[in-house]
């Protein structure tokens, strides 16, 4: 069966049943292996996506329920790593193994919407989903408090 | 590295036979060992350009690394290591990893023995790049090569000053004879401009954009994907098994039984479901209806174990260091102490499962494998499939952590039986049950610690007693019948000076598969011995960082207890001392903490490298939080001193982990947790800042991978201690054994 929806950006449409999770048609099924399986049962947040603008595990979301939405996944962040978060990991070294590393960026980016000055409590709140068994975690705070007053320092020049 | 002389992991590779055929695998084949050679020198030692240095005539220079990335910063360290004596611009550095050929590279990623084993191999290999490029230049110039410097990937002469790049020079020097690498000038350190500074990891846009490719995410044209039902008890077999269902399962396309065997397998085997995709061979296995011949290990458990530590404890282990005579000292002893430790089986839990992708071929093999051991993973390919080795070409992915499970060759194995029944490119993926349920774990132990103190208030007597389930007993007959020494580590080698020790060590048994997990026997050694100094200390009323610092002694080189080899590497106590006194200044170790705080410290050497650390804990009688982690680090010249530093720091939440969160139990032979709500990781919340100091050293790089770890769990109990009065013994800890 035919279930359509935006990666992206752009319209996509996969055949497979609707409950395969989004986590393996991303994977498998588009050969987008940017999102990663950690656990499969969304303890781990390797698996962070956006739907419709907010962070989901795609490891226990059925294709289904993303059916007419708009997915972004690590690779539609920016078309050259550029986005000011990936620019912040980048800076401060972030990445070890780097496995978990787009799901906490995407997590990261998701709190950076809603929240875009956030408290170290707040990124507790947002982030404690994201483990990274590497121990980046103060690099990660260090670097969404980086990406924070960069993205504010471009809104109040423009 | 464990010290026992068998089952340390270079023997280990050189003697056992993985599924019983004899292999052997090239472990020590580094750039060096072709240096050593005197004879056929110019034949055997390979050319740089053809190995370790691409330059393309556009001057990009394309580093070959012949170590696993898995996260502890090779790929750009060593490359800093070659970039440095080749003198090119660091800005033009690429990596690349090495094809699997154990004769060209000293593969094999384990033991923080990377950058320390890598260092002189490297700075020869760029050095002889250099020469060649620099004589190529003088050539061309018809000047002396002592008239010519490189530099920023340009060789220089004169004045006015000439220039060629290296990229106009590599074809002419690639032709030219090779310098013997013993014998290569070598820069002088104050000349470095690479090595020493803190550099950008080179792999970070790559980890920060979803493009870097790990095993997991190797996509083969035609490829099958598959998952593996394995017997829930340790070295449980297929009875039977009913496939019918899990053939109905859509996009499911076999079903068969594999077996695997030998010391290195994980499992017997099990029954193989492959799909069109991941989901469809979890969904399929799920759907698969199998009888499992559980066998003996099915009466084993954690408890049982305990009863075995416990009678084990109760009557004298075999003698493995007896100097003076403990015994006599500790029955004369006015007071002495004693005290019992234990730490549980740990898991490795890397983040991407285990995985291994798998093409035989009639006539060849390839594989794309995340390994710290590519060349054990082709010898295992090459068994499955017939072929020599040199038929297989294993592709070294980067890895999810490895922290030693990625060295083994069990889940390539696997892979390797699925491909030759299956003829198609077929990745075998873990889940996080399988990943959790089926490592190879870090050995339970029990520990029982006897001190005595002398009228001066030094240290009498010292005896250690410990049994386990062991790591040299699951690797070999002899480990079995002679174990000991390597599940002490340098805990054997104490630093605190007495004229009595005792180490006595038995053997518990286990089924469950043991390894090397994250410091491997130093991670109990550590922990039960800067916990009894600390005792020990507080019961002569002394401080534990002058305690220490007294019972260590006058500065002295100590030789590794049981290593018996020339390049012993002995523990240096002065810079043991140095660890100890930084990591305390730099927390502030004099300044008072409010009621219920406290700081704890211990200082540890493994894998020639010598750190420290103060934890600083909240704790009551109800509850205990990590507010801070102070670490001291001497570990040579640190090469990238960024990545050592994001080193410990992984070290120590690795460490914090083992220390505070849950344990690996066995019931009915099998391992009890499975995913991360029974086996939690320390996450966002709960990690506390770790500060990171590093001794400026001028000493060759020694490890830094692992060596924090031994550390941290004694920082911690101390730290309580210090708050609460209340002495923890027994890993994990949780706040309701604070009551």
């Amino acid at each position: 069966m035919a279930i359509s929806f935006t990666l992206n950006g752009k319209s996509q449409s996969v055949d497979v049943s609707p409950d395969m999770p989004l986590l393996w048609v991303l994977r498998d099924t588009l050969q987008m292996t940017g999102t990663k399986f950690g656990c499969g049962m969304a303890l781990c947040g390797a698996c962070t996506v956006h739907i419709n603008g907010v962070a989901t595990r795609s490891c226990i979301t059925p294709i289904s329920s993303a059916a007419g939405k708009k997915v972004t996944t690590i690779e539609g962040l920016s078309a050259d790593g550029s986005h000011p978060v990936q620019r912040a990991w980048i800076e401060e070294d972030v990445p070890q193994c780097g496995y978990c590393q787009s799901g906490q960026i995407m997590s990261a980016v998701a709190l950076l919407t809603k929240k875009p000055n956030p408290t170290d409590a707040d990124i507790d709140d947002a982030m404690s989903g994201n483990i990274c068994r590497c121990g980046t975690y103060q690099r990660i705070r260090k670097a969404i408090h980086r990406a924070a007053s960069e993205m504010a320092g471009k809104h109040s020049a423009a | 590295m464990a010290t026992a002389p068998l089952v340390n992991r270079r023997d280990f590779l050189k003697k056992t036979a993985a599924g019983g055929t004899a292999l052997v695998v090239g472990f020590h084949l580094s750039p060096r060992a072709f240096a050593d050679q005197a004879k056929d020198q110019e034949e055997k030692t390979p050319n740089p350009f053809d190995a370790w240095v691409r330059i393309t005539p556009d001057d990009r220079v394309t580093l070959v690394l012949g170590k696993s990335e898995m996260g502890q910063g090779v790929w750009t360290a060593l490359p800093m290591i070659l970039a440095e004596e080749l003198s090119v611009d660091w800005k033009q550095v690429h990596v690349e990893q090495a094809p699997t050929n154990p004769k060209i590279y000293d593969l094999g990623t384990g033991g923080s023995g990377s950058v320390a084993g890598s260092w002189l191999p490297l700075r020869q290999a760029g050095a002889a790049a250099r020469e060649m490029l620099i004589a190529a230049a003088a050539k061309r110039w018809e000047v002396g090569t002592d008239t010519c410097k490189a530099k920023n990937g340009f060789v220089v002469h004169g004045h006015p000053e000439r220039s060629y790049r290296f990229g106009e020079l590599v074809v002419d020097a690639s032709k030219l004879p090779v310098p013997n690498l013993n014998k290569v000038p070598l820069k002088n350190a104050d000349d470095f401009t690479i090595v020493g500074r803190d550099t950008h990891r080179l792999d970070t846009a790559a980890k920060s954009s979803g493009k870097a490719q790990f095993g997991i995410d190797s996509r083969v044209p035609g490829m099958l994907y598959a998952v593996i039902a394995r017997c829930p008890v340790f070295e449980g077999k297929v009875a039977s098994f009913d496939a019918s269902k899990a053939k109905a399962v859509t996009g499911v396309r076999d079903v068969f039984e594999i077996k695997t065997s030998g010391r290195g397998a994980s499992t017997t085997g099990g029954v193989a479901v492959l799909a069109d995709n991941s989901w469809a061979a979890i969904e399929g296995r799920k759907a698969l209806e199998v009888k499992w011949d559980e066998g003996t290990a099915a009466n084993e458990s954690s408890e049982e174990l305990r009863k075995q530590f416990l009678a084990n404890a109760s009557k004298p282990g075999g003698v493995l260091r007896n100097e003076g005579d403990a015994d006599a000292m500790l029955r004369a002893a006015s007071k002495k102490w004693e005290a019992i430790y234990e730490l549980p089986f740990a898991a490795h839990v890397c983040m991407e499962p285990m995985n291994a992708t798998v093409h035989i071929r009639p006539d060849s093999a390839e594989a794309w494998v995340p390994s710290q051991g590519p060349q054990w993973a082709q010898a295992v390919i090459a068994e499955a499939a017939k072929l020599p080795p040199e038929k297989v070409t294993v592709h070294t992915t980067l890895m999810g952590g490895g922290f030693g499970r990625r060295y083994q060759a069990d889940f390539v194995m696997e892979a390797a039986q699925v491909a030759k029944i299956s003829g198609k490119p077929v990745m075998v993926l873990w889940t996080r049950e399988d990943d959790m349920q089926h490592d190879f774990y870090r050995p339970a132990s029990y520990h029982r610690l006897e001190g005595a103190l002398d009228g001066e208030g030094k240290l009498a007597a010292w005896k250690h007693f410990q049994t386990s389930t062991s790591i040299a007993a699951k690797w070999s007959q002899k480990g079995a019948d002679d174990p000991g020494l390597g599940e002490f580590g340098t805990g054997a080698t104490i630093p605190y000076a007495t004229p009595n020790v005792r180490i006595e060590y038995t053997l518990a048994h286990s089924s469950a598969p043991r390894a090397w997990w994250r410091s491997v026997e130093h991670s109990s050694s550590g922990f039960v011995v800067e916990s009894f100094v600390d005792e020990l200390a507080h019961a002569a009323g002394q401080d534990p960082l002058e305690f220490r610092l007294k019972l260590i002694g006058d500065s002295r080189k100590i030789p590794q207890f049981g290593e018996g080899r020339e390049d012993n590497h002995p523990l240096d106590t002065s810079r043991l001392k140095g660890v100890l006194r930084l990591a305390a200044e730099k927390a502030g170790w004099d300044k008072p903490l409010p009621k219920g705080q406290g700081r704890g410290i211990a200082g540890f050497y493994s894998f020639r490298s010598y750190v420290a650390a103060v934890a600083e804990v909240s704790a009551s009688s109800s509850a205990f939080k990590v507010n801070r982690i102070v670490c001291a680090v001497d570990c040579g010249r640190a090469v990238n001193p960024n990545g050592v530093r994001a080193q410990v720091e992984s070290a120590a939440i690795y460490a914090l982990t083992a220390t505070v969160k849950d344990s690996i139990s066995v019931d009915r032979g099998r391992v009890v947790e499975a995913n991360f709500n029974d086996y939690a990781m320390i996450r966002m919340n709960e990690a506390p800042p770790i500060e990171v100091y590093l001794v400026p050293s001028a000493e060759a790089p020694t490890g830094i991978g692992e060596p924090t770890v031994p550390v941290i769990a004694p920082a911690i109990c101390n730290a309580i201690f210090r708050a609460t009065g209340k002495r923890l013994r027994r890993l994990p800890i949780h706040n309701e054994d604070l009551a």
